[in-house]
């Protein structure tokens, strides 16, 4: 369970992630930091991009997808190994074909699909655009491995062609990322919100949508929301 | 028998023939030729299509799940399931906690396997943290997550019994329940919502009397579960309300994403703990019951059965119990709950309180900021999938190496699992929706989290 | 409660009042309305254990038409609260409402955009029951409670008022019903009927019980 990732981010992707070094101890920018720790900056070990060879059965994945669907390498952009789980960077235009190669090459068999759900990377990475993703989790019950493929997407463009056609079982997971992120799946049968009410405005999982608590009033002191409150980062 | 009011007038009745008279509009009654029924173009019966919801609020006890089916006669022609009336913005609140606390929030997802929540995300946290946990939590952990799932399969058929017209079943269900419920009391102080797996190991150690309370449980369970079996196995009126009810199989289970006793009951053995072992489950003997015919009947065999192989690796779980630590070593991360008796109820033990405070700098820092700001976990993220009750339920976990969650997404086995519902239903008479939605074991809190 | 207003004041009322209290309360018909981990705790205190058909309660009403008391258990969502005002107004009069568990009392642990912090803002609730989730005994002990708070509720207008003018004088009227096993215990119910008039009847139930 404790498997280390293979080979460290290399020079020219070094410093860029999908998570930046954080700066400071408080999450409250401009008066919250008292501690005198404003210069502390944090290395993190999130790399970039792992260089092949990526070990375990990680290569024989990629090279398989690689033989099974020509165009790979505009496909996949971005490959990360971190402990023990393979990811790859998708362009969107692309994840259906890759999907149903997944699901029907009979070297890579992925046939169920675990679970699609979103992230929004606005606070970890403030200047990235692409700040949406889409998280596939594929399994693959012949072999008994799991892969994961992300899609990013801006807000200004969110849209990324659904996967139902492929995996059926995508049907409320993407209604679910499009309840909670905005994210648009073209060819969706019934993108409706599915959590919240149906004529909810926003999307709550998103970085910039509240927490929407209330101030608790208990024995004469009132105490913030969780999201206002002070808090180390 | 008149016409409808739905029927233009001037259209041909095959039960009441009509003419105009003088005197308006007469019908003449006579009743119908069956066969001219049957065969008839103008079949009163299929023209009447009704639309009946299942509201949120109902009888059926599987929480708050709204089934919206258009009924021609008794047969269900189309099944809506609307979700998202117990939504509670657990995965977001979560960000705005401690990676301790987030245990808190995790375990109340789906409310009938708290444990299971528990250690899914703590397996992801540690994933994330690259630690190794003690061998003595990760059998308890193993001990209580066997517990849970006979638990939660208890209440399935309880609940289910209830649902299928076998009141009694509910009451036995619960009784067998409330020995388990007595076990989490004493381990971990609460029958329900634990809150007892940590990041790092557990909150406390096994009390003494604790391992007798379990191997009492073990020893009267069995004879409990014979008798759940006689009452049910044999009963010709549970063969007619289970057998051929809700039938989905194996690739209709695989392509809607359905895990767990659905799709052990449609023929594939697929259980995490045997597959893609965690928690050290490869080293237990147990078997994978499966069935073959995919319905209701199928999912109850293959529960009961998994109740049966539960309890073999509770018994083995206690049986390689070894003195140790249950949390991990690493002071940075090892949440610093020495908890013992107090004259009160519990709280830090006096010694524990006395190191800190007289003799470790280090102990007194360490509890401090691990109370205050908790640890750091370093950025990246994971997908850890365990066999809960229901199916696979997967913990994608995104830490941005800070003291919070970045994002913590659960792929809850409920939600996947009652895309299916449809699937099974829609053909079958109105009687079979209620045996094939409780046969699916949906808990709505992990649902809508 | 129309029909006590038309009856003229102080005719028998008292004893009518106390009859039509104990039958309301003496069978108080729960409707379901469990949601979330609350609902389990519910669903396990009309069990074999902690039963409560010892008190009438045990039948459920599917139907919110046949019920008296709406145990609102778990954490109301936004989508689930015009579920929830709806029920509670086709519940005919008298009805009573128990918010059970932090969630429905306050939005309990879940101070966000999705949960309604306490049913209060949908609902008028007639006793809160904090726990997460509340033991089963906590629930009966509510329910009792609940029991008393019936037993002692003013017949109509005119005898609300009469009761507030009691209590002014310092006439104190008995709030809490007498245990039966104090009922049988001379000693004990000296002790209770003391301890009415004074005014302090709840202490003696907590003092008596670490008896022994």
């Amino acid at each position: 369970m404790s498997e280390m990732s293979e080979g460290a981010s290399t020079a020219p992707d070094a410093g860029r992630g999908a998570v930046v070094p954080q700066r400071g101890m408080f999450g409250v920018s401009g008066t919250g930091d008292t501690s005198g720790f404003g210069g502390l900056v944090r290395p993190h070990e999130d790399p970039y991009s792992t260089p092949p060879p990526y070990g375990e059965y990680f290569d024989e994945v990629t090279g398989a997808l690689a033989e099974a669907y020509p165009a790979f390498s505009d496909a996949v952009y971005r490959v990360v190994v971190h402990r023990g789980e393979l990811t790859l960077f998708i362009e969107r235009e692309r994840i259906t074909e890759v999907c149903r190669t997944l699901r029907d090459d009979p070297a890579l068999r992925f046939e169920l699909l675990s679970s699609v759900s979103g992230v929004d990377y606005l606070d970890a990475n403030p200047e990235e655009p692409k700040r949406l993703h889409a998280v596939y989790h594929l399994t693959s019950m012949t072999y008994r491995r799991r892969i994961r493929l992300e899609v990013e997407v801006t807000v200004d463009d969110p849209h990324i062609p659904s996967v139902t056609s492929v995996y059926p079982t995508a049907d409320w997971q993407e209604r679910e990322t499009w309840d909670m992120f905005g994210i648009i799946f073209d060819g969706h049968p019934a993108l409706t919100r599915i959590l919240m009410p149906d004529d909810w405005a926003g999307f709550p999982q998103r970085k910039d949508y509240p927490l929407g608590g209330v101030p608790v009033e208990y024995k004469g002191a009132e105490i913030p929301p969780p999201d206002t409150r002070r808090a180390y980062k | 028998m008149t016409s409808s009011t739905s029927r233009p007038a001037g259209a041909t009745d095959p039960y009441a023939g009509s003419r105009e008279t003088t005197e308006g509009r007469v019908y003449t009654v006579t009743g119908g030729d069956w066969d001219s029924v049957l065969a008839g173009s103008t079949d009163p019966i299929a023209e009447e299509r009704l639309v009946v919801n299942m509201g949120p609020q109902h009888p059926s006890t599987h929480g708050v799940l709204r089934l919206v089916l258009e009924l021609e006669g008794e047969m269900v022609v189309e099944a809506r399931t609307v979700v998202g009336y117990l939504h509670t913005g657990i995965e977001k609140n979560t960000e705005y906690r401690n990676w301790t606390q987030g245990t808190t929030f995790v375990t109340r997802m789906d409310y009938l396997s708290n444990i299971f929540n528990e250690t899914g995300y703590c397996l992801a946290v540690e994933r994330l943290l690259g630690i190794e946990v003690p061998e003595r939590a990760t059998t308890i952990r193993v001990a209580m997550m066997e517990l849970q799932r006979i638990a939660s399969h208890l209440v399935w058929l309880a609940t289910t019994g209830l649902e299928l017209g076998a009141l009694s079943m509910m009451i036995y269900g619960f009784r067998e329940r409330e020995f388990i419920l007595d076990i989490f009391e004493l381990v971990s102080g609460l029958r329900m919502n634990m809150g007892y797996v940590r990041p790092g190991g557990l909150a406390q150690d096994f009390p003494p009397g604790a391992e007798e309370k379990i191997r009492e449980f073990l020893a009267l369970m069995p004879k409990r579960l014979h008798e759940y079996e006689n009452l049910l196995s044999g009963n010709p009126v549970w063969h007619r309300r289970t057998k051929n009810v809700g039938y989905l199989d194996v690739t209709g289970c695989v392509a809607l994403g359905v895990t767990g006793p659905v799709l052990r009951a449609a023929g594939l053995g697929w259980d995490l703990r045997k597959t893609e072992p965690y928690c050290g489950y490869e080293t237990y003997d147990f078997e994978v019951p499966t069935q073959k015919t995919g319905d209701v009947w199928a999912r109850y065999v293959v529960r009961v059965a998994e109740m049966r192989e539960s309890l073999k690796i509770i018994e083995q779980a206690l049986d390689r119990l070894k003195p140790g630590p249950i949390m991990v070593q690493d002071k940075k991360i090892a949440w610093p709950a020495q908890l013992a008796l107090g004259a009160d109820g519990l709280g830090n033990s006096l010694e524990h309180v006395r190191k800190i405070m007289g003799q470790s700098m280090e102990a007194l820092i360490h509890h401090f900021k691990l109370v205050t700001e908790g640890f750091r976990v370093p950025a990246g993220q994971v997908y850890v999938p365990i066999e809960s009750p229901r199916g696979e339920m997967g913990f994608h976990v995104v830490s941005d190496g800070g003291t919070r969650p970045y994002r913590v997404h659960v792929r809850d086995p409920s939600f996947v699992n009652l895309q299916a519902f449809p699937a099974m239903v829609e053909g079958a008479p109105i009687a079979d929706v209620i045996a094939a939605g409780a046969s699916l074991d949906p808990v709505m809190g992990g649902v809508d989290r | 409660m129309g029909i006590e207003e038309k009856i003229p004041s102080g005719i028998l009322l008292t004893s009518v009042e106390k009859l039509v209290n104990w039958t309301r309360k003496s069978s108080l018909w729960p409707a379901t309305f469990g949601l979330a981990c609350c609902a389990i705790e519910m669903m396990t205190t009309g069990a074999a254990r902690y039963d409560l058909g010892r008190f009438g309660m045990e039948v459920f009403r599917a139907s919110p038409r046949q019920a008296d008391l709406m145990i609102v258990a778990g954490r109301v969502s936004q989508k689930m609260a015009p579920v929830l005002r709806q029920i509670y107004d086709q519940m005919p009069e008298p009805k009573w409402v128990l918010s059970m568990g932090v969630c429905a009392s306050s939005g309990g642990m879940f101070n966000n955009y999705a949960i309604v912090q306490g049913v209060d803002h949908v609902v008028p609730v007639d006793i809160y029951l904090p726990g997460c989730p509340p033991r089963p005994e906590m629930l009966i002990d509510a329910i009792l409670k609940l029991h008393d708070k019936i037993m002692a509720e003013p017949l109509g207008q005119k005898r609300a008022k009469l009761q507030l003018e009691k209590q002014a004088r310092g006439e104190i009227e008995r709030r809490g019903t007498l245990p039966s096993s104090f009922a049988y215990d001379k000693s004990r119910r000296k002790e209770w009927e003391q301890a009415a008039a004074e005014g302090r009847e709840e202490q003696l139930r907590i003092e008596a019980g670490t008896r022994k």
